[in-house]
Order: C-alpha cells, then structure tokens, then sequence
C-alpha cells in the first residue's frame, strides 16, 4: 500500500548529556506541500533536522521516506536518499565557481577526469529550473547573498531531492530576494517536492506555507494547516502561554527627565560613519533606529572603543573619554553585546562559567582572579535571573540553542554592573519566546538606572522598547525622537529620507 | 584529574609503553643507587627527555593561542652557541646563564612582534626564525664547533641534587611554577579565552594581542634556557645539530598530550606526559636495537595512535571494541 506522505518521522528521540533535545516526536511532509517547522529556541528544531540529514543518528524512532525506512548516517548519505538542505549561512564554497559548487563531490566525467563542459551545461540546467540567471563561470564569493542562497537551492535540487529543508534562509535576504525565494518555493511545491521551511519571521510563515509543525521543549505541540491557525494560537502554541496583542510604548516623564551619561557628539570615521551624535541617559532605552549600512554597528563599535574616531568627542558621566579601546571601555563601565554572537560573542568550546565571568575577569586583570566560588556565585545567580537553559555552567557554551548563549553573553556584561549597556540586535535569530524574555530584562534593567542603548533592524522591537530614538541615515545621525513622538511613521520617514510624502 | 581529561590516554599510553618494555627487560624499571646518585632506565628518561619537556612548556603556551613556534630549534642552537662563546671567553656562570634566557627572550619578543602585532600567520612569522636563527648560531659559532670545560655550567645537565638529576629537577619545578602562574591567576583563562576565539575575547575586554606576544616571548624563554641545557649536555655548541627537529618534538609532545592545535584548552600535565612518552619511545627503539635510520618510523606510528585516541569519535569506536557498545556519557 502506497502512503500519501513523502516523509514521515515517528517517535523521534534523541537526548544529549544532560538534555533531552527530541522526545517522540512525530513529523511528516507531503508531497507537493511547504510545512513550516516552528518552535522557540530550544524546542528542538535544529536537533530534528540535524536527526533527518544525518549529521546526529536518532536515539529511538523511525523515518520513512516514499514508504522505505531510512536511516541516514550522515549528511551525504541523506542527499543520496533524497533529503537535501540548505542552510542560513550557505555552505558553498566562496572561492569556486557556481558551476564548480553546484557539481562538488558529484563531479561528471570518468577515470577521476572531469568533463568540464558537463559540469557547466548541468548547472546552468539546474539553474534555469529555478528561473534564475547567472554566470556560472563567476566566482561564487562575488555572488550576493541572495543569489548563492539561490545556487545553494540549485546544488540541493540537483540530486533529484524529494525533500528541501531551508534552515532559515530569509535571514540575510532583503524584501524583494525574500520574494523571488517564495516563487521559487512554489513553483517547487507546484513540482511536487516537499519542502521543509526554518524561520523566525511569523509573515513569511503565512505568506508562503501550507502546513505548520509546532515544537516546543522537544515535544511535539501539534500539526496544523496554515490558513486554519490564527496568528495568535500559533504565538501561544510556541510558546505555551496567551500572548497579548497590543505593543507599548514606555512613557517618559518629562520632568523628571535624566541628565545625560553619554554623550557622543560628531564621531566620525573616513568612508564608514559620521557626523554622528547621540547621547544616552540612565534610566533610559536610546534606540539607535535606521537601515541596513546606515552606521548604527559602526556608531556602537566606536563607543566602545573598536573603531577609532578620527574627530569628535565621547564623554561619560561628563567626563571625556578620549582615545578608547575594548578594555579601557569596559573599566569605564561601558558593555557592548555585538551582533555577531558567533564571531565577536561566544568562546565556543570554554564552559557558560568562563564565558560569563570572562568581561569581569578581564576588568580586574589576570593578577586578581575571582575565586571559584565567586564565580559559581556569580553563574547560579544569573543562571537563575535570566533562566538560562543550561543543565550547569561547566556545559561548553557552544551546546547552548542560540537564545541560551545570548542570554549568557548578557549575563557577561550584567557582571560587570556596567554604567552603559549597548546591545546591538540582541534579539536577532532567537525565537520569540527568548526575545521576549530579553525585552523584558532590558526593561528591568533600565528601571534600575542602567543607560541602554538599543540597536535593532525590527523598527517595532525599536518602537515598544526606547524612551528616546536617533535615527541614522547614511553615517548619519538626522533625526531624535523622545516619548510620544517614537512612532512607526516618524521613524520610518526619515530612516528612508527624501520622498516623504 | 578529571574523569574526562584528555590527558589520560597519553598516561595510558605512557604505561602501555612502560609495561611492554619491562615485560621485554626486566631490568628496565630498576633503580640503583650509585655513589649517592639515582641511576637507571626512568632517571635516563626524565633526564634525557628533559630538553624536549622543557621546549613542550613553552610550546604548550604558544599552541593554547591557537599559534605554533617553529623557531624554538633554531632558539636552542643560537643559545648554545652565545653560552659556547661566552664560557671560552671564561664569562662569570650566571651571567652566562641571563645570557641563555635574554636570547630566548629576544627571539620570543621577534615572534610576539610579527603575531601579536602584525598579525602575520604564526607558521610564517615562527618559520621566518626558525631559518634564520640556524644561520644567526653558524655566525656566532664562526662555523665550528665550539668545545669548552667548565664544571659548573655543565652541573645544569649532569649535577645531582638529593640524588636527582638537576636538570629533571628543573624541569618539573618550571612546569609547577608555570601551572601555578596560569591556574591560580586568571592568565590561563585568557590564554584560553584568546585561543577560542581572539575576537570575541577582544570585544570582553581582555587584552588579546598582549596574551598572545606573552606566550610566545614564555615560549622563547624556555627555548633559551634548553639552549644551555643542551650546551650542557654535550660541554659543546654544534650550531648545525643544536636542538635539530626539536620543535617538532616539542609539538608532538604538547599534541600527545591533549592540547588541540586550534587552541583553546591546554594541558600542562598532557604536554610533560606527552614528552616523557616521546622520550620513552625513543630509547624503546634503542633498546629494542632497531637501527636509528629506521626509528622513525615505528615512533610515528605509535604517535598516531596516540593522537587519533585524541579524537572523541574515534576513541568510541575503539572502546567499542571492548566493551560491545558505546560507552554512556554522564554530564
């Protein structure tokens, strides 16, 4: 007897030391359909897929595919069952050509020769199944994002895949790329593939999807078609409570208005920022609003002392700071969580205890080591206040899901009881459930006199969250806002400038 | 130690070696004392070996940053020979001694220079001294080599102290200091923070660059004082032989002992054990009489087992083989 599901995974388990990441989870994909894979961070979604390409065997469970069970051992062997994924940060490589890419490891041609003209006439095919055209003798590395994602998605269709997993592809992607992925997404499903989609971003869920498969805590909450679920029971589904609809806005006392801790005023950086002048206040959220390249990182990494200002002054407390590095930053009270937790956040492989007492440690010097004590002091006590998933600090922070490592980077800084706190997207790629949690805990540390500063690419995150907004356009600051006047509108019209109506 | 220290497969495989070659001799773990001195095959051992133990300190250093210094061979002719000139010139021994680590210090502050601060990849910037500083030793030492007598700097290789070699004796006593100066301050957490990942570090206010440069100019150090520790040992300074292939001992060493090459997370104890395994496998070959043409070879093979224990997937697989099926992992 033939079955309608393409894929179907039963009783799915998988636990890891000290954590159950998948606990008999059940998840099938159809033929011809895009099935959306929600849950918070955490709830086991990465482990799952992780489960499905191979790259963790499954501890108890089955998984079917076109009726035969598999069991893939690793992500190749997946590939040739049928199962390709693409993933956020595209794992191609930069320095080949796209046509080189699209055939790695599948390499037309005998004897270990490679029939070249094979090679390209097969990936501008697999190409142009996608509507997509591009050099395929270009390096891929000089592609952008949008379209290597596009090569990626050519590469995985290229094996006759019947299942497309994309692991959140639409991060790096704008508007107009987002769209041309959905078409592609379609027309595929249209194709009868079954297709696989990660994301954050709840619109895209609706735009483009048919079904949804909702995990939390490494259960399965439930299946459900898409046009059928309310935006809300979704949001309460991840999450497992009732969330209010409506936003806020903190209200500012105009009387009982703060002097300034931080002023910058006209930092500016050759071809990179300025002029830029912003201040912040304790006791207040700054927003620092604008697009992607308007200079809002750029302005952060100078007031921390990464970049250097060539002119300009920066003074805290009303004293000036003059020529700033990282660790005179941090004496002076001043924490930056970057946004790239990867690269600029985590020491991936040293423990949640190390990674949090790091900023400290390194403010007292090597000569004044804070006991151990100390330090399991320091860890139970934010473990506890920030409810970090973790099963104790002596776990390699690169065990943590995304918004757990977050989470930690913050408790880092806390540490520290800094003066000023600049966190640049510290909500990016973590579930809504954490970002909540992390706008809640800004919110209680401002209400304790800590200066924020709060740079998010979400205007609404921006809008619900700061007392007072700067709004950068190209390097620039143009506009503040404070209270009543943060307003989608105010901001947006002179974040895009000129044509306003 | 920890249950899941790394630095237990070296110590197994140190045993291993240990309990194979007493099966074949006998004699090999007796010990003697001779006119108030303690003699036999494990003395020779921490004796012998402690040149390589002492570069495997500074090694271990330098690769917990993520870093490799390929000079330290280079390091240890240039000393010998500064030491070599000195004492035919009948310089006072302890300024002999300040000599032997100035040189190290000065060539470690070269690396630290073109790492630290310029940023060159430390195979490149190490390999650039490693080069050199032979052709730097052949200038000092005009080409020959330089014999010299003079009891009191050879004491460093061939004295006894309580009935110990001096030089083990040195040796242990530098790896306690050096366990000591990084584990009870917090500069062995930023070394490992900086070999983890140098940037993130930066951006938490440790200050990466400066750990780097200290660890090859430690580095350095222990390269200079094995300098007149190997001059010791032979009363001569050989500027094409001195310290020969010795920083590839010092790596294997510090590899064996559990310390990744990518950084990070590093053991002092693995690198002394890994050291003292080298050393035992060397003088394995020899009692074994395989001809030194040929030593090489077993003596790689043996490391490869060693470091691919290293390697979690793989060490599974190989108890498996024991025990029928994998072993679990309590948190």
């Amino acid at each position: 007897m033939s079955s309608p599901d393409l894929l179907a995974l039963r009783g799915i388990g998988k636990r890891f030391p000290g954590v159950i990441a998948l606990d008999g989870v059940d998840f099938t994909v159809r033929r011809g359909e895009i099935h959306a894979l929600l849950g918070e961070n955490g709830a086991g979604k990465s482990t799952l897929i992780k489960v499905l390409t191979g790259v963790h065997p499954a501890d108890a469970g089955s998984v079917t595919l076109e009726g035969h069970a598999i069991r893939p051992q690793s992500p190749r062997e997946a590939e040739n069952a049928g199962i390709s994924t693409v993933y956020q940060e595209v794992n191609l490589v930069p320095s080949l050509s796209v046509a080189e890419n699209i055939a790695l490891g599948r390499q037309p041609g005998k004897f270990g020769f490679i029939n070249w003209k094979a090679v390209r006439a097969r990936a501008r095919a697999a190409l142009a199944r996608l509507g997509v055209t591009c050099d395929v003798d270009a390096e891929l590395g000089t592609l952008s994002v949008a379209l290597q994602q596009m090569v990626a998605i050519a590469r995985a269709l290229d094996i006759d895949a019947k299942v497309l997993i994309l692991d959140e592809p639409t991060a790096s992607l704008d508007e107009h790329e987002v769209e041309e992925l959905f078409r592609i997404m379609r027309q595929l499903r249209d194709e009868g593939l079954g297709i696989v989609f990660v994301t954050h971003f709840l619109d895209q869920v609706y735009a483009v999807t048919d079904r949804i498969t909702v995990l939390r805590n490494g259960n399965l909450v439930g299946e459900y078609l898409t046009a059928e679920l309310p935006r809300l029971k979704l949001v309460g589904h991840m999450l497992g409570r009732e969330v209010k609809a409506e936003d806020h806005a903190p209200t500012t006392a105009k009387n009982a208005r703060p002097a300034d801790l931080l002023t910058a005023s006209r930092l500016q950086r050759t071809s990179a920022l300025g002029p830029v002048s912003i201040a912040a206040a304790p006791g207040e959220v700054t927003g620092l609003a604008g697009l992607l390249g308007s200079g809002r990182t750029e302005t952060a990494r100078v007031l921390f002392g990464i970049d250097a200002s060539e002119s300009g002054e920066i003074t805290l407390g009303g004293d000036a700071l003059g020529k700033l590095d990282p660790r005179k930053a941090v004496r002076q009270g001043i924490g930056f969580c970057s946004e790239d937790r990867k690269i600029e956040g985590i020491l991936p492989n040293l423990t949640v205890r190390e990674n949090l007492i790091l900023a400290l440690q390194a403010r007292r010097g090597a000569a004044k080591p804070l006991s151990r004590a100390e330090q399991n002091e320091l860890c139970d006590r934010f473990i506890k206040a920030l409810r970090i998933k973790t099963a104790d600090a002596e776990v390699p922070i690169g065990n943590l899901s995304g918004g757990n490592q977050q989470k930690v980077l913050l408790a880092r800084w806390l540490a520290t009881q800094p003066r000023l706190l600049i966190l640049d997207e510290p909500t990016r790629g973590i579930d809504i459930g954490a970002k909540q949690e992390i706008e809640n805990l800004i919110a209680k540390l401002r209400a304790e006199g800590l200066a924020v500063i709060f740079i998010s690419s979400e205007i609404e995150e921006v809008v619900r969250n700061c007392h007072r907004v700067f709004v950068l356009r190209e390097r620039e600051t143009v506009a503040e806002f404070r209270g009543d006047d943060i307003t989608l509108p105010n901001l947006l019209q002179h974040m895009a400038g000129g044509s306003s109506s | 130690m920890n249950k899941r220290s790394p630095v237990w497969w070296p110590a197994i495989g140190l045993v291993l070696l240990i309990v194979v070659n007493a099966i074949f001799d006998p004699g090999f773990l007796r010990l003697a004392i001779v006119d108030g001195h303690l003699y036999g095959t494990p003395i020779d051992i921490f004796n012998q070996g402690s040149r390589v133990m002492l570069l495997a300190l500074g090694m271990t250093l330098v690769i917990a940053t993520g870093g490799v210094d390929l000079s330290v061979g280079s390091v240890v002719a240039v000393s010998a020979a500064v030491c070599a000139q000195l004492l035919v010139r009948e310089v006072a021994l302890p300024l002999v001694i300040l000599a032997a680590l100035g040189t190290g210090l000065a060539a470690g502050s070269v690396n630290a220079l073109l790492v630290a601060r310029l940023g060159i990849q430390p195979i490149v910037a190490t390999l650039i001294l490693m080069v050199a500083g032979r052709g730097v030793a052949q200038l000092i030492t005009d080409g020959n080599v330089i014999l010299f007598s003079n009891p009191g700097f050879e004491f460093l290789a061939k004295g006894h102290v309580l009935g110990l070699p001096f030089a083990a004796l040195l040796v242990l006593a530098l790896f306690g200091l050096t366990h000591l100066a990084l584990r009870k301050t917090a500069a062995g957490l930023f070394l490992e923070a900086v070999g983890d990942n140098a940037t993130a570090s930066h951006f938490a206010g440790v200050a990466a660059a400066r750990t780097k440069a200290l660890a090859y100019i430690a580095c350095g150090a222990c390269a200079g004082l094995t300098g007149a520790l190997a001059a010791a040992h032979i009363a001569a300074a050989d500027a094409y032989q001195a310290g020969i292939n010795m920083e590839l001992d010092a790596i294997f060493a510090v590899v064996i002992g559990g310390t990744a090459l990518t950084g990070g997370r590093f053991y002092l104890l693995g690198s002394l054990i890994g050291a003292l395994f080298l050393q035992t496998l060397t003088l394995s070959m020899f009692y074994f009489g395989v001809p030194p043409a040929v030593a090489p070879v077993p003596k790689a093979v043996l490391i490869i087992v060693v470091a691919l224990l290293q390697v979690p997937a793989l060490r599974r697989r190989f108890l498996q083989l024991f025990k029928g099926r994998p072993q679990e992992v309590s948190a």
